[in-house]
């Protein structure tokens, strides 16, 4: 059998996304207002609106900067407006200086350093945008092998039916996509507390298998330092009455998603990949939160299962909603992009279901749009690791 | 109507109840290639696990192809596999303590 390809926008750093996005990116709160409308103002621009970048610590600032410049260089990015304030702690030069190293178009628009302020600033960068958008957006994608690809596997609003089908589902098509040569990196590590010692004889090495074990149970040291008992406590009484019996069976529920595979290493929430295969990032289960993460980490497609039906999206990596349930495949259709239910009905095996998924994210690494695009879905949250000083 | 019950992996010794199946029903599981026919010892509800081979009590529970607890004590196939008669391996009081692990 001949080997599937993907539409791929080869970068200058070698990196291949499966989009083109001009990203107007803020460095801090007060420029994101800015960045929006300077987003809206130009044909395939979408904008970051950073929530932080100021009042941080430099540990927990450095989580902000890491996930910026990440979502800068994923290869989904042809090119990038950082959009700065001029007093605050993340500094635009510092982003563009990082970002420039992938070659790619790199601009920068202060407000404070502008003549007349916002209103100046915003067209400021609307020229500076268009005038990128003119080279990026006539890029072509070209044929390029699936091994290419990074994807992203993640949960959220769950359900009985996201252990029991979805997330195998998922869980065949990680491995069928890493047996190919891809990437795929599952995240979310305080779900995976009781099944860390499962994991850690999947590493590739007793290094790795140790770092995972320590990345798990940092999320339960953390809980407990503020006197919540996060493993005696699951599974949780829900839990139970949908079937689960332990916390391992509750956490293999959701890890099962990035299938069987060994795991190459472990890496920090926004940090890159460093090989194909599959990866381990430390996120918080918030799925949001860790979407971004994996994304600034490299994903360029995010596979999304979901029971009750979460419609969220990311602002550069086309997010794919799975789901099991017969009832939120029929009520929520317009935002769900693969029908799981069918193995849920007994009707077709996870491998059936499986093979169907695999070849839908083909279709999207080929250009096929996501519900979560099609609609207009951008969520943007970024982990926090020390409250704002 | 399709299959009542699924084996998420070859190496499982639980399946997972499609529906609300009832005590005495018999069911047939496809496993690979091959069918397993099962009668039910208990009400399995949706979601609910019951056993497909024997578990001995402190052998392992697999779903998924991993362990997912050790069985309280013995288990008949076709019976219920839950919270009575699994626990967890990080179980504090374990019925199991320096039997095998």
């Amino acid at each position: 059998m001949s080997r599937p390809t993907i539409l791929g926008y080869a970068r200058p750093d070698g990196k291949v996304g499966i989009r083109n996005h001009l990203l107007v990116m803020s460095t801090v709160v007060c420029s994101s207002f800015v960045a929006r409308r300077i987003a809206d103002q130009v044909q395939g621009a979408v904008a970051i609106e950073n929530p932080f970048g100021c009042g941080q610590l430099e540990p927990d600032l450095e989580v902000t900067r890491r996930t910026l410049i990440g979502m800068a260089k994923n290869p989904n990015v042809g090119g990038v407006l950082v959009v700065g304030l001029g007093c605050e702690q993340i500094q635009a030069d510092d982003l563009v200086k990082e970002i420039e190293k992938t070659g790619k178009p790199v601009e920068k628009v202060v407000v404070q350093e502008v003549d007349g302020g916002t209103p100046a600033a915003i067209e400021k960068g609307v020229t500076l945008l268009r005038r990128m958008a003119e080279d990026v957006l006539s890029q072509k994608p070209e044929e390029v092998d699936v091994s290419n690809l990074v994807m992203g596997v993640e949960c959220g609003g769950s359900d009985a039916t996201s252990g029991l089908a979805s997330n195998p589902v998922v869980g065949y098509a990680s491995d069928k996509l890493i047996d190919l040569g891809g990437t795929v990196i599952l995240s979310e590590t305080p779900e995976m507390i009781g099944a860390e010692e499962i994991l850690a004889r999947r590493a590739v090495s007793r290094e790795v298998g140790d770092r995972i074990i320590r990345v798990v149970r940092k999320w339960v040291d953390l809980a407990a330092s503020h006197g919540v008992d996060l493993v005696g406590t699951q599974p949780a009484p829900g839990n139970i009455a949908g079937g689960i019996s332990t916390i391992e069976e509750k956490s293999l529920g959701a890890i099962i998603k990035g299938g069987s595979r060994a795991i190459q290493g472990v890496v920090d929430y926004a940090e890159e990949v460093k090989g194909k295969g599959l990866w381990i990032m430390d996120t918080p289960g918030y799925d949001i939160m860790s979407v971004v993460g994996m994304v600034a980490g490299g994903a360029t497609l995010v596979v999304f299962t979901t029971g009750r039906g979460t419609p969220t999206g990311n602002p550069i990596a086309p997010v794919i909603k799975v789901t099991a349930n017969p009832f939120t495949a029929k009520k929520m259709r317009e935002n769900m992009d693969f029908d799981a239910s069918t193995v849920t009905l007994g009707q077709e095996t996870i491998e059936q279901a499986g093979e169907k998924l695999f070849k839908l994210i083909m279709d999207v690494a080929r250009g096929k749009p996501t519900r979560a695009e099609l609609l207009g879905f951008r969520e943007f949250v970024i982990h926090k690791i020390i409250p704002s000083f | 109507m399709g299959t009542p019950a699924i084996v998420l992996n070859p190496s499982d010794n639980v399946a997972i109840a499609l529906r609300d199946l009832k005590q005495n029903e018999s069911v047939e599981l496809i496993i690979g290639n091959s069918k397993l026919p099962i009668k039910l010892l208990n009400d399995i509800p949706f979601g609910h696990k019951f056993a497909i081979k024997g578990i001995r009590m402190c052998d392992y529970v697999i779903k998924y192809g991993h362990v997912i607890g050790r069985a309280k004590r013995n288990i008949g196939i076709g019976e219920h596999v839950h919270v009575h008669n699994v626990e967890s391996l990080t179980a504090v009081h374990s019925v199991c303590k320096g039997g095998k692990p």
